[in-house]
Formats: C-alpha cells, structure tokens, sequence
C-alpha cells in the first residue's frame, strides 16, 4: 500500500482549504430499530470529501460504510447530525428535493447490479438519461464500458460482469458529479473486476467525477486518492495515497 | 418510446398469464354490465317503436254494446287524439287433430282503411278484401304453432254457430305480444289464437252491426289516463260499459313489460355485484403485483425518478390491464348483447329490431375498473414511497414469525415441518391470507346465489305444479254456468275428483295503489287447488275475507287486518269491501282467493261455477278430452303438464333464460378468483419453495407447502362464501322475479353443495397448473432473483 501521510484523528480529511469539498459530514448518526433492537449504524461520523477524488470506504461488514453512501447518496435519511453536498444540508431536503439531488448530480453502482430484468443493457442506460439534464449518448456510455456491441441483451443474457458494467454504464451516462459505488467488485472474478475499476477510474479522470466506493477489498485502496478506514460505525482511520496504482496494476 | 413504456410491455408480457387472469375476471364483469343494460335499453326502444308505428292505442274500453256514433262522443274528450271502434268476441278454433278446442279471440278491422290505432304488421299475405266475411288473417305465432299458411282454410265456431274461413294472411300486432288462453296463467303461443276479419262480417256474426263492444282510444301527448278513463267510462256506462283501462294493464304489454322490468331489474342488480367481486380481486391482485415490484420501485427512485413518474409508470400498468378487461368486456358484451337480442325479439315477437347501447355502461365499467385496481396499486405505491430508496431497494425483513412460536412449538409434536411453514404464514400473514379468503369466498357467494336461483326456478314449478295445484285438467266454461254441470263432468269416465271455482275479473285497490286482476273463489276443504302459507299448510279463505298472494299483497301493500276494495267487473258489478285474512305462498302469478260460496252470494249468483280442477285416470285421458270438447259449455280445457311445459318454455325463453349467462359468468368469475390466489401465492413464494428444492425437498413436498396453503384458504373461504351467497341470493332472487312468476331465494343444501363442489374444482385445476408451474421452475433462477 503506497501510504504517504496519515491524518491525526478521524476527524478531520485533511482536505486542503483551497480545494471545493464535495461532500462534508458532521455528527452523523444512523441507528435501524428501536430500544434494545436498536442497531447503531452510524455513530456520529464527521467527514469531509474534496470533489473529484477517488475515494475507497474500507472496513468489515456492517461497519457502516454502505450506511454513509446511501445517506450522502440521498437514499436514506440520518438518524441525526448533518450531511452536505457542497452547500446544500441533505438532511434538510424534502423527498422531493432528494429525488431532484439524485436525478441531477448523483450516479450509483450497485453490489448486485440492480439492472432492469425486462430492459436491454441499452434501455437500462437510457433509463437514466432520459431524466438526466446533460446525458451522454448511451451508445457512448457502453462503449466506455466495452459493451458496445452486447447493448441489445437483456440482463439475462449477460456475464455478472458484464452486467456490472452495464450498471456503471448506466451511472456514468448522466455525466453525474458523484458516482457511488458499493462493492462495484463485490460479484466478480479479478480480471472483470480489474477491468470494471478501470472504468471507474477513466470516468474520474475523463469527468472530473467524484468517486466513492465502498469496497471489502483492501488492495482496490490503491487506486484511490484517499481511503477511509471504518469500523463499529465510526471512522478509524483516513489515509491519503501520494501515488496512485492504476487498475490494471492492483494485486487482488 | 421511453424505456419505462419498453420496461412496462415486457413486464405485461411477463405476467400475461395473470394479467388475462385478472382481465378476464374484469371482463366479465363489464360484459355483463354492458350486455344487461344494452339488452333493456334495445327491448324498451323496440317495444316503444313498436307500439308508435303500429299505433297501439292508450286506452282500452270494452262495453257491451254502444252505438256507432258514440265513436264521435268519445273523440271529443279532452285528451283523446284517435279513436277506433271495434267489434271483437269470443270464438273456438276447431283444429283437426286437436283433442281440445283452441280458444280465439275475433278482432274487426275497418273495411277500407287501415285501422287508426292498434294496426297489424302483415308477416304473409293480404288484408282480408272488402265484403269478404270468410276471409281472415291470422295472428302469425298461432299459425306457426299449427303449422296454418295463407291458402289454408280454418273451422271455428263464432257466437254458437259453425263456420268455416279462407286464411289470406299472417300478421303480428303489438296488441298480441302474449297470447294466454282463458283459464290460464301462462301465455301459450298454441293455445290461443287471433282472427283478424273485416268489421262488417264481424259484425253480423257477432249481432253488433251498427254498433261497436270495444272503443281504442290514442291520447294527446301529456294527457291524462285517469281523466280520460273516467269520461269514457261516464260516456259507455248506459250501454254496458265494462271499465275502460290504460295500456298499463293491458294483458300482452303486461306480460312484455314486467318481462323487460324483470330484465331490468336483474340488469340492475345482479351485474353491479359481480362487478363489484371483480373490481375487488383487481384490487387485490394489482397490489401484489406492485408489493412484488418493490425493489425495482426503490431502483427508479435511486435514479431520481419522482413519485409522480414511477406512480404514473404503475398507473399505466394497472390501466393497460382494467382497461384491457374492460374494453373486451365492452365488446364481449356488445356481441353477447346482440345474441340475446335477437332471441328476445324472437320471443317478444317484434318484427324488427332497434338495436341500442347504454353508453353510460361502458364508462362505468372501465371507471369501476380502473378506479379499484388504481386503489390497489395506489394503497401498495404509498407504502413503498414512504419508505427510503435504500430501504424499498433491500429485500424486505423476513416476516416476523416469532409470536407463532409457542403455537409452533406445541404443535411441532403432531405436524411436520412444511405443515407448520403453512399454518404460521396463515397464522402470521393473516391480511393477505384474508383477502384471498374473502376473495374466494365472494367468488364462491357468486355461485352460490346463482345455483339458488336456479334451484328457485324449479321450486316455483314444484310447488306451483306439484303442492298448490295437485289437479290434472283445468275446465273453464263460456260463462258462469250453474254447480250441477259439475255432476256432468263428475260422470265422466275416468274423472276422480271435480272442484269447482268461480273466477271474477277485478280491479283491486288499497288506497291509490290499483291492481287489474281478479278473484278465484275455492271450495271449502279443496283438494285439488289450494292457497298455502310458508309451511305449505293450505288456508282456508273465511266466510268474510280475502287470501291475498304474497306478490299480489307485496304490489297492493296491504298486510292481514287491512281492508281490501274490489270492484267487480262482472255481472252487476258490486263494489265489496273485503278484510285480508291471510297472505298465500304463491309463485305463478298474483291471485286473490276467496271462498267459493261468499263470492257468490256478494255477486248475487249462487250456486254458480266458472270452471272446475279435474283429476283424472291417466288411461281414460283421450276419452276425457274427447267428451270435455263435445260439451257445449265449455270453453277451455288445459292441461297442467302442458302449463308446465309452457311455464318452462317461458322461464327458459324470456327473462328468466338469462339466469344461465348469468350463472355461466359466475362460474368463470369464481374460477377466475381462485386462480389468481393461487398465482399470486407462487409469485411470492418462489424464492422460498426453491429453497426448499436447493435443500433436498421434493417437487411433491414443496407443492405441498404451496397447496396446502392454497388448500386451507379455500376451505376457510367455503363457509364465509356461503354465508355471503345466503344473502346475496335474496337480492338476484327479487331481480328475476317478476308479475308472472316469482323466484324465491330458499335455503338449498344443494345448491351450497354445488357450488362449493365449483369452487373445489377451481382451486385443484388451478393448483395443478400452478404446480406445472412450480415443477418447470429453473431452481438456480430463483434462487439468483433478488425479491
């Protein structure tokens, strides 16, 4: 791992003032049930993300990092504390507010896909680019993804990574400023998922677009600007890479 | 198209099997919406179309005999805008091959003229000419029945004497819709005949030149029947009026309205009901659907789709599938429509046909759809909308089967394990086990009410033919004769039993309310024809007092205690004031008893019989008849298996006959029903039954758990099906009652047997091919399908 500097305390990024931040939590808190079911997700995480950085969300399951992704995603609402995109407080958003915050800014890849059954690769893509406000064509989104020539095929007739990156395809096609990821890798062998985290990566560097995935396996942290060490629903550790591997040269 | 429309026609295509299902139940609810309402709108239309180019007149007024200038009197009444004077009688057809005579009823038409009201649509041949008293047309369904054609010559015997006739045309008439020999109850094509000749030979057969017995009269549009009824009846008292009457009470458009009102009622009763279960399925199954989409919904709300889009992308959905089993329902129901139309206008014997749809059917039939199956997706979509993306997206909690423990537990000694995965999803899935139950249970009230209905039919001709009328032969003479010619009839061979009975033509009033009818007075102790209360104990109608037929007191609201006013058409016509002693379970028609003697003695007539119930010796039948038509007196012989068989002919050909389209829709309805549970419960099932495959069970063992599932909800929805098909059949039973005959919804064990034994038959066809179903399915694509 090519650690270079290591932040003080969990508090705090280390996001240099100069540099816009995409994302920026305080005294964020998730907990799922009531009295002694209740489970505590998120215990008060405070965070701050600088915009057009690849960043890793790494620790055990249940560690809460899926539970931070969906939040700042605009999937789930906090229990309690704050959560910023830029300058907007996402947890003062109505449903609605939500809604147009993830049509407008946000693109998701999910652990399983999540691909339409009854829709083709390319229908899947332009479910998403027609409410989009300046999409790429989807042909275009599935040639980045080197799917091109399958965007007839329906999910069934697709590989698992294939299918994944149909699904990447599909967030990437809004040109969104954050894409989210959780276990983008999580279904697939390490060949795909090299090929998949290069994509991720050429999206970065082609869009500009923030990136955060949430991921269970460690060496996929090499490819990223920053990593975020989670555990017990708390932030441990934040680690900034001076030297980023490409995709194509992570062990995994 | 948007790839929400291609997501939405493939999942249609997906779930076509269901989406039919559901489409089907909802068709045939519309169909019979539609059907019903198109079917009374184009008889009422036809029959008022009829009625106007033929001229049917507004008002009868029978008299004895008034001069022919009279005619101009009652012209001048206020209100009266055509009159026609006639002369009709009595008369006797005599067919050769006939054992009975055949009664006839004699009606004039003017010589050189077309007649100004109550004219005759020629089917065959001419008018009778102009100074030929031995022609005659003859009314059409008469002559069909005994095979008579223009060229043929008919013997009949007019006011005593014999004569014989050149038939030189077939005609039908608005007037003869219904033809019902005297004596009888049930309208008979066969048993009736009309004679149509020109007014002069009429005349002098029936002593009436110069004068007329019968004044038709046309009234202004907005006038009044009663004014009108009453100067006509001041006008024709000195010469022997006989009450005139409105065309309300007139016999044939008596029969043919009650028979459209009794379509009617059924068009507005019974299809509202079974719209109503198909709209409550559709409730049920679209809400399934939608709860099953859940994932996908969390999905496109991820993307940033708004409630409004993917509400609007399920609304489609739902609507593509209402509308889809409405529209066919509309179309279904416009053929069937037609199709029953035509046998209608055969039996009502219109000679054309206005075809007319109610276009307030189609809208409330597609409105009622979509709006139920809306409901269904809607009470589904808010549920999931309240829940976050993240949430909707994450397969649900495992339903909590904790508070089943105990129960599980206690019982884990005497069930094995798939038993026990059925009982708690019973147990704890309890709202959606209740509306398959219920839906099945409303499917399977459906059946219920139609199979008491028809088992109602058969009871009105058990009990009218078998119970109240234990006779064989019915004996009406040409006018009250004295008791004595009973002991004639008693010598006859052959003959076991004479009753007498008098019969009066009345009008009965309570109040306002007015019913044209009449009274039979019956013997004391009668054996043969008896008035009956519920328990089908006869009642014995008192020296002073009227037995009221349940219909007949129903239409007069007049309830024992009451005082009944009956003015007499007959004779001296006396007005009697009659106290109502009892109601009588009768279901052919609506008369009115009274006892033999009392009658007499308020008409004045003792000792005076209209007619006579017979039991006879089978063998000695021929002989019988053969003596009945040789006795000068007596006008009409019927036989009561041939008024059984008319009766029959009746429901089964008029109003009644929709009982089995009725009863043919319940039967898809139900089936519908339980099929859809059964889909429903795979849909959500698969997944874990396929789990169930993956660890070793057998195809048989996981069905088990599937079909006993299904199994436990239909015998739970047997019984609450046949407490709501107990009350429904009340409701259908009053919609197919009608003025000739009533249906009664009567608890028959066999007929919850029957319909039971539908929905069994429902629920092991569609477990079989759900079961196919379940065998065929690929266990690693389940197993792979989140949600």
């Amino acid at each position: 791992m090519h650690r270079t500097a290591t932040d003080s305390g969990p508090m705090r990024t280390g996001a240099s003032d100069t540099t816009r931040l995409a994302f920026a939590t305080h005294g964020l808190t998730k907990v799922y049930g009531e009295g002694r079911a209740a489970v505590h997700a998120l215990r008060g995480v405070d965070l701050e993300i600088p915009q057009g950085e690849i960043v890793v969300l790494l620790g055990p399951s249940g560690s809460g990092k899926s539970t931070l992704l969906n939040i700042i995603g605009g999937l789930d609402r906090a229990t309690d504390g704050t959560a910023y995109f830029r300058d907007q407080n996402l947890s003062e958003m109505s449903d609605a507010a939500l809604t147009r915050y993830r049509r407008e800014h946000v693109g998701f890849v999910f652990q399983f896909y999540n691909l339409m059954p009854s829709l083709t690769a390319h229908e899947n893509v332009e479910l998403v680019t027609e409410i989009a406000a300046d999409p790429m064509d989807p042909d275009e989104a599935l040639r980045l993804v080197g799917l091109d020539k399958r965007s007839d095929h329906f999910p069934a007739q697709l590989s698992g990574g294939e299918q994944q990156r149909v699904a990447i395809a599909r967030a990437i096609a809004k040109q969104p400023e954050v894409l989210f990821c959780d276990e983008p890798t999580g279904a697939l062998d390490s060949e795909t998922g090299r090929a998949v985290l290069q994509v991720l990566h050429d999206v970065n560097a082609r869009l500009g677009s923030t990136v955060l995935m949430v991921t269970h396996n460690a060496s996929t942290a090499a490819m990223a600007d920053r990593v975020i060490h989670f555990s017990d629903g708390s932030i441990r550790e934040v680690v900034r890479n001076t030297v980023k591997l490409p995709p194509s040269e992570i062990a995994w | 198209m948007s790839p929400l429309d291609h997501k939405l026609l493939r999942d249609l295509w997906r779930i076509k099997g269901q989406a039919t299902a559901i489409g089907a139940v909802i068709a045939m609810g519309v169909m019979m919406l539609v059907m019903m309402t198109g079917l009374t709108a184009s008889l009422t239309e036809t029959r008022n179309a009829y009625y106007e180019r033929y001229r049917l007149a507004d008002v009868f007024a029978p008299v004895s005999r008034a001069p022919e200038h009279l005619g101009d009197r009652l012209a001048e009444i206020p209100g009266v805008s055509a009159v026609q004077t006639r002369v009709q009688g009595r008369a006797l057809i005599d067919l050769p091959g006939e054992v009975l005579p055949v009664h006839a009823q004699a009606v004039s038409l003017p010589e050189h003229r077309r007649p100004a009201l109550n004219d005759v649509y020629l089917t065959d041949g001419r008018l009778p000419a102009p100074g030929r008293p031995d022609e005659i047309v003859l009314l059409q369904s008469f002559a069909a029945a005994h095979d008579l054609h223009p060229g043929d010559h008919l013997r009949a015997t007019m006011n005593g004497a014999r004569r014989s006739f050149d038939i030189v045309g077939l005609a039908q008439s608005p007037e003869f819709l219904y033809t019902t020999a005297p004596g009888e109850l049930v309208p008979d094509d066969a048993r009736f005949g009309v004679i149509w000749m020109g007014r002069r030979g009429l005349a002098a057969a029936y002593d009436m030149d110069g004068a007329f017995n019968e004044a038709l009269l046309g009234l202004a549009r907005g006038a009044s029947d009663d004014a009108v009824i009453a100067a006509a009846d001041r006008l024709l008292k000195p010469y022997g009026g006989l009450g005139a009457y409105p065309l309300a009470d007139q016999t044939s458009n008596r029969f043919a309205s009650e028979e459209i009102a009794g379509l009617e009622a059924s068009s507005t009763s019974v299809p509202p009901i079974f719209l109503a279960v198909a709209a409550f399925l559709l409730y049920i199954v679209v809400s399934r659907i939608v709860q099953a989409e859940r994932g996908q919904i969390g999905l496109m709300k991820a993307f940033g789709y708004s409630n409004g889009e993917v509400g609007l992308h399920y609304f489609k959905l739902i609507l593509a599938i209402a509308s889809g089993g409405a529209l066919a329902g509309c179309l279904f129901g416009i053929g069937a429509g037609r199709a029953m139309i035509g046998l209608y206008s055969d039996y009502f014997k219109f000679p054309f046909l206005v075809f007319q749809l109610d276009p307030a059917a189609f809208v409330i039939g597609v409105v009622v759809s979509i709006l139920a199956a809306s409901g269904g997706g809607l009470m589904v979509l808010r549920r999931v909308f309240a829940l976050t993306p993240a949430e909707a997206m994450r397969p649900p909690a495992p339903p909590d089967f904790s508070r089943t423990g105990q129960v599980g537990r206690a019982l884990g000694r005497i069930l094995d394990q798939p038993s026990r995965m059925v009982l708690r999803r019973i147990t704890r899935q309890f709202g959606r086990m209740a509306g398959a139950t219920i839906g099945i249970a409303a499917g399977m009230a459906l059946s219920v009410s139609m199979i008491t209905i028809m088992a109602g039919f058969n009871r009105t001709i058990d009990l009218t033919f078998s119970v109240t009328d234990r006779s064989d032969v019915t004996v009406t003479f040409t006018h009250p004769v004295s008791d004595k010619t009973l002991l004639e009839l008693a010598r006859l061979p052959g003959v076991e039993r004479v009753e007498p009975l008098r019969h009066v033509g009345a009008v009965l009033r309570n109040g306002l309310i007015t019913y044209r009818g009449g009274l039979i007075g019956l013997p004391e102790m009668a054996e043969l024809y008896r008035a009956l209360d519920r328990d089908q104990a006869p009642i014995e109608p008192p020296d002073h007092g009227v037995v009221l037929s349940r219909a007949l007191a129903d239409v007069l609201n007049i309830a024992p205690g009451d005082t009944l006013r009956v003015e007499v058409r007959e004779g001296r016509q006396p007005v009697l004031d009659l106290p109502v002693s009892g109601v009588a379970e009768t279901l052919l028609g609506a008369p009115a008893y009274m006892n033999m003697a009392a009658l007499n003695r308020a008409l004045g007539e003792p000792g005076r019989v209209s007619g006579a119930y017979l039991a006879i010796d089978e063998n000695s039948e021929t002989a019988i008849y053969a003596a009945l038509k040789d006795l000068p007196t007596v006008v009409g012989v019927s036989l009561k298996s041939q008024a059984r068989d008319a009766l029959l002919a009746q429901m089964n050909t008029g109003a009644g006959s929709i009982r089995y389209v009725m009863g043919s829709i319940a039967f898809v309805i139900t089936f519908g029903i339980v099929y859809n549970a059964a889909r429903i419960a795979l849909a959500e099932r698969a997944r874990d039954l396929a789990s169930l495959r993956v660890i070793g069970f057998s195809k048989g063992e996981a069905a088990f758990v599937l079909l006993g599932e299904l199994a436990v909800v239909t015998v739970m929805a047997l019984p609450l099906g046949a407490v709501m098909g107990y009350y429904l059949s009340f409701g259908i039973a009053q919609g197919f009652s009608n003025d000739l005959y009533q249906i009664p919804a009567v608890f028959d064990p066999a007929s919850y047997g029957q319909a039971m034994i539908v929905v069994l038959l429902a629920a092991v066809v569609s477990g079989g091919l759900v079961k196919r179903d379940l065998d065929r399915a690929d266990l690693i694509e389940a197993l792979k399908t989140r949600e």
